[in-house]
């Protein structure tokens, strides 16, 4: 008799999860974020289909505002395992006047990212789409199915939702409908770095702290990662040790300031921190309900 | 005196963290399920569980606080309910409405906890919840005792096969902590759970609101010796090794064949070990193998269990697919196409006998069927009620019928391969959720009679390929005469050919049937089989029925070889057909006198894609014949 563990039984189930998708989906794709939850849905997916690569391209929505060292990783990433990769990204956001300074956040998110995103899906033809998402980040997704769909407009409705029984997915769909998946549901954020740490899952270093030139804008300690970034008058970057909890556009993720860099103090910090992870994030903050609003508009 | 409690100690994560991980990596996790009526206070227990485990950050206490201010029914004091409440429409009734999912960890286990709520009509979000689950919390007022709602839940909790339950009396401190109360409703939950077959459960006196009994015994129930809930949740056994003892089970989910040396079958082990050199037999086919590996990307293996995912690799080249089952060589699961199930039926549309629904079970899709049921179960008395179908929330018993044989086994032995869904075939909805009973003997006795003659065989001696003309459309639109103008024409050109319809029939094979939906489900059932039946024997086969549904015509375009079947929609507006009324029906339907007639008080389903298509409106039966077999010749 052999006890699985936790992370065991999590794995498994999203490894069959990974499965189910590709066996009844005619043309699955993978969101890759290229952040943490990302990279442990990579690496389940390789798991899932090894020793053949996963059978699906990634997608990753750059909103053109990506923290140079997610952009390096994401390609060395790529390369190293052989996957193929999909960029989707709106290029007339310059035209439109689009960007994280001036742009309102709701504007901002739907032009850079949701509706790349949903061109992107209607484009290639995506039927089914792995997303990172856990239940645990926000109450709206708590009540998400694993398997949850969209209209052909990529719209969620929250009030019919198709009820999931043992480990029995319904992937059946009409032409034009999708998909989105989460084999992470189960996940906690806990959950993540532990697995990460325990499988050496290879991260992007900006969750590591380090020396990087910032700025404290309300309330936030944003990073100043390229010339592009907007210096307000009388600001100078101040060098701090910092690092993310959480990646998004740089102008408007938060850093943390830390000087841990090893993964265990990471999971440390992260144990005794006093503030959830989305806290960094800008997009989530409004209404309480805004990422329900968001997720019926197509967000993932 | 108050236990220790065993919820994350920040010393030790700030004192030694790798420690503290390497304790955490080997906890085990167990799914449980809360249960109770709207004010029992059960989003009040999941939201002080996840308070005391400190999964709640300042931030979201700080949104918390707000929240409770604006929404929360507990005055000054914080209201954990808001805590899970998740989406804004049912925020803003007050009240949970659908199954939502929490988490939570202590140094010993990680928890996931299925919140579904406790409404009457919400019967099937319990069901849904209570699918994953292990144990379940069954929730109690103490100051209301039990109540139909409890008695509901703890059938429901033990119709889906949760074998660990705990009665947690609630709002102890509504009651003064008397002991009294606490075991009169104990005493009373017993008599109860005992006759329905619940033999084991542990009863804990809590308050979800001020915390007692929750992670550390109270001081306020100095007269209770049990266990903490906590404490209790963290101990359960969680029944690995039963899972592990039974034989041997993998449904194929998918066979991986990166290149020509390598052609595993991955799948998730439902039950049982796997050891590499183990005979394993593929089940529906029988076929049998030995194990060569057990490929994972973290290396080989040499021994799997129940509950991971693996990839398997057999020494033989033998036939196995997405759908099959690699099981023990010596212990095998059976296989048949006809069972008993329980169910309870999901959706808004209430379910029709006779109709094909998609039945999804381990890796398996097939078709199904279902007779009517032999009774409703009445979730509150449990008795059997007479039923000619089931609606929303409705449970009860009856015999299925699948268009092939699947592999299975009763729920009470194994739940991954005895719990099934069904879906709609046309609105794609999960319509239901059912467990296996047991196999129809009569399936088992019945095996297919290898034939010599070929239905090939039969087709080349006639010269033709084998075609089911299936005409539809509304009464009077012309069906009959076309189809009649067809043979005509075929049998003119030395084709091999027979008309079905209504009058010879509904008077011999299908006399038994009336209108009603269920009767016009079976007797379209009856005429595909006898048309298939016919195309086996090389026949060309012309049927004219009303057929009104989509789901029946696509039945039977599922019982054929693809292309065999021909659906041939006879076009005729409503008003022409009636204007037409050729036997008078249109005008008793209109007065009342027939009832469910298709058009006037039952609908058609018009084709979405038909195979040909003939408007008659601007042609003769003889230039809609002569279309039609335009359209489908040669027929060699």
């Amino acid at each position: 008799m052999r006890n699985l563990t936790h992370l065991e039984r999590l794995e498994a189930e999203s490894i069959h999860i990974f499965r189910e998708v590709v066996a009844e989906a005619e043309n699955p794709v993978m969101l890759y974020s290229v952040g943490k939850d990302s990279s442990v849905m990579l690496h389940l997916a390789r798991k899932a289909f090894y020793p053949a690569p996963p059978p699906f391209p990634m997608l990753h929505v750059a909103s053109g505002w990506d923290f140079h060292d997610l952009l390096v990783h994401r390609d060395r990433t790529v390369r190293e395992y052989g996957l193929k990769l999909i960029i989707a990204q709106n290029e007339d956001a310059e035209a439109q006047g689009i960007n994280p300074f001036d742009t309102g956040s709701a504007l901002y998110s739907q032009a850079q990212l949701t509706d790349p995103l949903k061109r992107a899906l209607t484009a290639h033809g995506f039927d089914a789409a792995f997303g990172g998402g856990r239940r645990d980040e926000e109450k709206a997704r708590a009540k998400e199915r694993i398997f949850s769909f969209r209209t052909a407009a990529h719209r969620w409705d929250p009030k019919n939702q198709r009820p999931e029984l043992w480990n029995l997915y319904n992937a059946k769909k009409a032409k034009g409908e999708s998909i989105r998946v989460f084999p992470l549901s189960n996940w906690t954020e806990l959950d993540i770095w532990q697995y990460i740490a325990l499988e050496n899952i290879d991260i992007v270093p900006l969750y590591f702290a380090k020396p990087r030139p910032t700025v404290e804008r309300d309330g936030m300690i944003l990073v100043v990662d390229d010339e592009r970034f907007r210096l307000e008058a009388g600001e100078e970057p101040v060098t701090r040790s910092v690092r993310f909890r959480t990646l998004g556009c740089y102008p408007l993720t938060g850093a943390t300031v830390s000087e841990a860099t090893e993964m265990s103090h990471i999971i440390q910090e992260m144990l005794l921190a006093t503030s959830s992870e989305r806290q960094g994030r800008a997009i989530d903050k409004g209404q309480s309900a805004s990422m329900e609003d968001k997720k019926q508009e197509g967000y993932f | 005196m108050n236990t220790p409690s065993s919820f994350q100690t920040d010393a030790l994560i700030a004192e030694d963290i790798d420690a503290y991980l390497h304790q955490h990596q080997h906890k085990s996790l167990l799914r449980f399920i809360t249960c109770g009526s709207v004010d029992d206070g059960k989003s009040t227990l999941i939201g002080r569980l996840l308070y005391d485990s400190k999964m709640i950050f300042e931030d979201q206490l700080a949104a918390l606080e707000s929240d409770s201010a604006k929404h929360g029914t507990q005055g000054q004091e914080i209201d954990f309910a808001l805590l899970v409440d998740g989406l804004a429409a049912e925020r803003e009734q007050g009240i949970t409405i659908d199954v939502a999912y929490r988490f939570f960890t202590t140094e010993k286990r990680k928890f996931i906890v299925a919140d579904t709520p406790g409404h009457e009509q919400y019967t099937r979000n319990m069901v849904t919840g209570a699918s994953t689950a292990d144990l379940a919390v069954i929730l109690i007022d103490a100051r209301k005792g039990v109540l139909q709602q409890t008695r509901r839940h703890s059938w429901l909790v033990h119709l889906i096969g949760i074998r660990h339950v705990v009665l947690a009396v609630n709002k102890m401190d509504l009651v003064g902590y008397d002991q009294a109360t606490f075991d009169a409703i104990v005493s009373d939950y017993r008599a109860f759970a005992e006759g329905i077959g619940i033999t084991d459960f542990t009863a804990i006196p809590i308050s979800g609101f001020k915390g007692d009994n929750i992670t550390a015994l109270s001081a306020n129930t100095p007269w209770y010796a049990g266990p903490a809930l906590i404490e209790h949740l963290e101990s359960v056994d969680v029944d690995n090794a039963a899972e592990q003892a039974q034989p041997f089970r993998m449904p194929v989910q998918w066979v991986n064949r990166p290149n020509l040396d390598f052609r595993g079958f991955a799948g998730l082990i439902a039950s049982g070990t796997v050891r590499v050199g183990d005979p394993v037999r593929i089940v529906p086919s029988g076929k049998t193998s030995t194990v060569k590996s057990i490929t994972t990307f973290d290396g080989d293996l040499d021994e799997a269990v129940a509950g991971q995912s693996v990839t398997i690799s057999l020494a033989d080249e033998v036939d196995c697919s997405r759908g099959d089952v690699i099981a023990a060589a010596g212990d095998p699961p059976q296989a048949s196409d006809q069972f008993c199930a329980t169910f309870v039926w999901m959706d808004e549309e209430a379910l029709k006998p006779g109709r094909g629904y998609w039945l999804k079970l381990g890796t398996q899709t097939v078709t199904a069927t279902i007779q009517p049921p032999k009774y409703e179960i009445d979730v509150n008395s449990r008795e059997h009620l007479a039923a000619r179908t089931l609606g929303l929330n409705s449970i009860g018993v009856a015999e299925f019928a699948t268009d092939r044989p699947i592999t299975f086994e009763p729920y009470e032995t194994n739940r991954q391969l005895g719990g099934f869904i069904l879906i709609d075939k046309y609105t794609n909805a999960t319509v239901a959720a059912g467990m296996i009973a047991f196999s129809l003997r009569r399936a088992e006795n019945v095996h297919w009679q290898p034939v010599s003659i070929t239905r090939e065989d039969h087709a080349g001696m006639k010269n033709q390929t084998p075609r089911v003309l299936w005409f539809t459309g509304l009464s009077g639109s012309g069906k009959s005469t076309i189809a009649n103008e067809v043979e005509k024409q075929l049998f003119l050109m030395n084709r091999h050919t027979f008309l079905l319809d209504g009058d010879n029939v509904r008077h011999g094979l299908n006399r038994d049937l009336g209108f009603t939906e269920a009767d016009r489900i079976e007797n379209i059932r009856r005429v595909g089989e006898v048309a298939k039946l016919m195309a086996d024997a090389g026949l060309i086969v012309l049927t004219a029925f009303i057929s009104p549904f989509r789901a029946e015509r696509q039945m039977v375009r599922d019982m054929l070889p693809e292309g065999e079947f021909v659906e041939i929609f006879v076009d005729t507006p409503l008003e022409v057909a009636e204007g037409r009324d050729v036997k008078g029906l249109y005008r008793k339907a209109r007065e009342g006198k027939l009832k469910n007639f298709t058009g006037i008080d039952s609908p058609y389903e018009p084709p979405e894609n038909p195979e040909i298509r003939v408007n008659t409106v601007d042609m003769t039966p003889e230039e809609a014949a002569r279309y039609i077999i335009d359209r489908i010749l040669p027929l060699k």
